[in-house]
């Protein structure tokens, strides 16, 4: 059987500029508004999950789910610093950072409206923990000071954040004394300061996490076995990692369906768009749909010819709405996580997978769009099309 | 009336084109009409807050408590006629799917604050006697078939274990804006378990709420409390309850902008797809605009036609849309249960989604109106051969 030429198909669109465009134009903002929500949640997804450590645990009381429910004793974090298995930093201390986690409010630069910001009480142990952490601009904080550094994206997203400002909290100055960058995790959405300053300062005498490196990954069961038997501890231990990844659920999930359903009720109108499209360009050629099976073309080598077309006008479409999206990844976002009610800064991460699944959709509208147009097409009595003509 | 049957007859010629448009256009602005609600229902709190209403709560942030012993000192306070105050007690209901909020409150006084909350009297003395006690919003109750009487076990995060609460009442909303998805508990219970397990961190208040006597006031009250416990342990913030709730709103401000922003873009997408009908027909019908004209009749007519064409499928489609908005957003607030506390097609957004129609309509005949309004006659009728 002979197929039509790919240059009829392409040249047919080209023919009906101001229609393409308009119909492509449309399918691409579809495109554009599913793509941007399968980013937005791997942005936020990637930004958490980047934040845990494989060999990091972190230990949190039992059911709090976010570090600030959270409350360890001194008594429990001393009796976690003593567990076997523990990694140890090269003067021999053991890799433990039991930190207290607080919000405060900060006003935020583009609204001027106070959002939370998570403070967290750490030490020099806590910043060996976490290797990505890395001062981009003045120095680390000293210990038993009121001094603190400001994650990037605190710095970039909120007021009086700048090196040598001080923000008011819990009764105290405290001088910005640098500037960290995190790799893109959620800690560049963080305060960090002195963990026994900030205990004295919000007087609390409870911790809110410990987080530990272990010697080796494997050890990880046997240490969440050891710690949850403990009758002293009523605390939980989870893998750093699948800790954070999981205070993106939520939000993820939640901006998935909200996005996902939105691309769906649009896609109706993309839809119905490409199929009035084609079955205008199929009653305009009805002469030459005619002619065509005159010529021997069969029914088949037509409906193929106004499918192709139709889903070389949704490929166009889906690969002018994937680039304007892949143009978001220069955008930073920053939203509340309301699983941790605290800000968090991510930007939109395009992955190949995204980019298959996009193309996929643009394809799939196009198909759905062409179909039925093409089979009247195909159809088509020779002999009616003739006269037609 | 010989110009509106041209123009109906015009409009449905092509019965499959144009049924497809006002496919396009009922779902577009239904979904334009939805997603507005959406972001409506976000600032419902805002809308059902009392202007006779105060907040104060800790400056640090939210995630820390207030002293007990400021109850009394706030009463002090010139201008304030009633105190209560709440924590968010933060229970997880089976799974945390079920997420609804709820707080531990001094009972009498916070239902005195809050007096749409209609309970009847002997419920409420029910709740005020029974510390187990709990009362609920009539959504909540709906939602997962509780009647008085159960027992509702919560998980707690903040205060961990298993709670078990009885229902004592439910209450309904004096109007459509009033919460009806929240659980209110006793907080002397609460505070008594902690008392009891955490020494040294019970006696504390998330939030205090103050009656004041006239709204106009507001400020003025906000900074005496203020002002009374500067440079205390803890310090505080008093905003109106309407600010209060907008600090909520504010903090996903970045969704909202993004479902509003796409909430226009779905009404250029229908745009693009009413602009390609419009088009399309005005390129079928070059013969016979030429044909009006050979006979007559000033451009400004041809315009018309095309105007009137397209603003009227537009019409038609966009009332469709609406009138489908309202059993739809009553399906989705049933769906999404108490996510939304209310949700409710305002008439500010109906009236947007009429003019969306009729911008769509207007913009969409705008460039083959001027075309056709243009074409020369000789060009029009040798098209027909």
């Amino acid at each position: 059987m002979r197929w039509l030429p790919w240059r009829y198909m392409a040249r047919n669109l080209w023919a009906r500029r101001v229609t393409t465009l308009l119909t492509a134009g449309g399918m691409a903002l579809v495109v554009y508004v599913f793509a941007t929500v399968l980013m937005m949640s791997e942005g936020i997804r990637s930004t958490l999950v980047a934040t845990g450590q494989p060999e990091n645990m972190i230990v949190l009381r039992k059911g709090a789910g976010a570090e600030i429910n959270s409350a360890i004793d001194r008594g429990q974090a001393a009796i976690l610093s003593t567990l076997p298995g523990i990694a140890t930093d090269a003067n021999g201390r053991p890799l433990v950072s039991a930190e207290p986690v607080v919000l405060i409010n900060l006003p935020k630069r583009s609204t001027g409206k106070p959002a939370n910001v998570t403070v967290r009480g750490t030490s020099a142990l806590g910043a060996q923990l976490r290797p990505s952490v890395r001062m981009v601009e003045g120095r680390m904080f000293r210990p038993g000071t009121s001094e603190i550094v400001v994650g990037r994206a605190t710095a970039e997203g909120f007021q009086r954040t700048e090196l040598g400002q001080t923000l008011r909290f819990a009764g105290r100055e405290w001088l910005i004394v640098g500037r960290f960058d995190a790799g893109r995790s959620a800690f560049d959405s963080e305060v960090w300061g002195d963990a026994e300053q900030m205990l004295q300062a919000f007087r609390r005498n409870a911790y809110s996490i410990v987080a530990l490196r272990l010697a080796d990954s494997g050890l990880f069961e046997a240490t969440r076995a050891r710690i949850e038997a403990d009758p002293r501890l009523a605390l939980e231990a989870k893998p750093e990692q699948r800790f954070y990844a999981e205070q993106s659920e939520a939000l993820a999930t939640f901006i998935n369906i909200l996005g996902l359903s939105l691309a769906v009720i649009f896609s109706i109108g993309a839809v119905v768009g490409a199929m009035i499209t084609m079955f205008a360009a199929v009653a305009s050629r009805v002469g030459e749909i005619g002619t065509l099976r005159a010529l021997g073309f069969r029914r088949r080598a037509v409906l193929v010819a106004f499918l192709v077309e139709s889903l070389l006008l949704a490929g166009l479409g889906g690969l002018v709405g994937l680039a304007a999206a892949s143009a978001m990844q220069a955008v930073d976002v920053s939203t509340t996580n309301f699983q941790t009610f605290s800000e968090i800064a991510f930007r939109f991460v395009l992955t190949p997978r995204i980019a298959m699944q996009t193309l996929a959709f643009a394809l799939f509208m196009g198909m759905i769009g062409g179909c039925i147009p093409s089979w009247r097409a195909a159809r088509l009595k020779i002999v009616d099309c003739l006269r037609a003509a | 009336m010989f110009l509106l049957r041209l123009l109906l007859k015009n409009a449905f010629r092509h019965k499959l084109r144009t049924g497809l448009t006002m496919v396009g256009l009922v779902v577009a602005i239904c979904a334009f009409g939805l997603l507005r609600t959406i972001v409506d229902a976000w600032y419902a709190g805002v809308e059902g807050s009392s202007s006779t209403r105060l907040v104060t709560r800790s400056n640090i942030s939210l995630t820390f408590a207030l002293p007990f012993s400021y109850g009394q000192r706030l009463k002090a306070v010139e201008g304030v006629r009633q105190v209560s105050w709440a924590n968010w007690f933060g229970g997880i209901y089976i799974t945390e799917r079920n997420f609804f909020p709820q707080f531990a409150v001094e009972p009498v006084s916070y239902l005195a604050l809050y007096p749409e909350y209609r309970i009847p009297d002997e419920q409420k003395l029910a709740f005020y006697r029974d510390r187990q006690g709990a009362v609920v919003g009539r959504k909540l109750a709906d939602k997962f078939g509780w009647k008085i009487g159960d027992q509702i076990p919560l998980r707690g995060t903040i205060y961990p274990g298993t709670w078990n609460f009885t229902l004592r009442g439910i209450w309904d909303g004096a109007e459509a804006k009033t919460d009806e998805s929240q659980m209110l508990v006793h907080w002397a219970y609460v505070n008594e378990w902690v008392r009891q397990r955490y020494k040294g961190r019970s006696d504390q208040v998330g939030v205090y709420m103050l009656g004041i006597d006239e709204p106009n006031n507001a400020a003025v009250i906000s900074e005496r409390v203020d002002k009374l416990f500067a440079n205390s342990l803890a310090e505080t913030m008093t905003e109106t309850e309407a600010a209060f709730q907008l600090s909520f709103v504010s903090m996903s401000e970045a969704i909202l902008v993004a479902v509003r922003a796409v909430s226009l873009i779905i009404v250029v997408i229908i745009m693009a797809v009413m602009a390609n009908t419009m088009s399309m027909t005005a390129r079928e019908r070059l013969a016979e605009y030429a044909t009006l004209k050979a006979l007559g009749f000033p451009p400004g007519f041809v315009v018309r036609l095309l105007f009137g064409e397209s603003l009227l499928i537009a019409l038609l489609g966009g009332l469709a849309g609406l009138l489908l908005t309202l059993p739809l957003a009553a399906a989705f607030a049933k769906a999404a249960g108490t996510l939304f506390p209310v949700f409710q097609v305002s008439g500010l957004t109906m009236a947007l989604q009429v003019l969306a129609a009729l911008v769509v309509g207007a913009v969409a005949a705008a460039w083959p109106a001027w075309r056709m309004s243009r074409i020369d006659i000789v060009q029009g009728l040798r098209h027909v051969a």
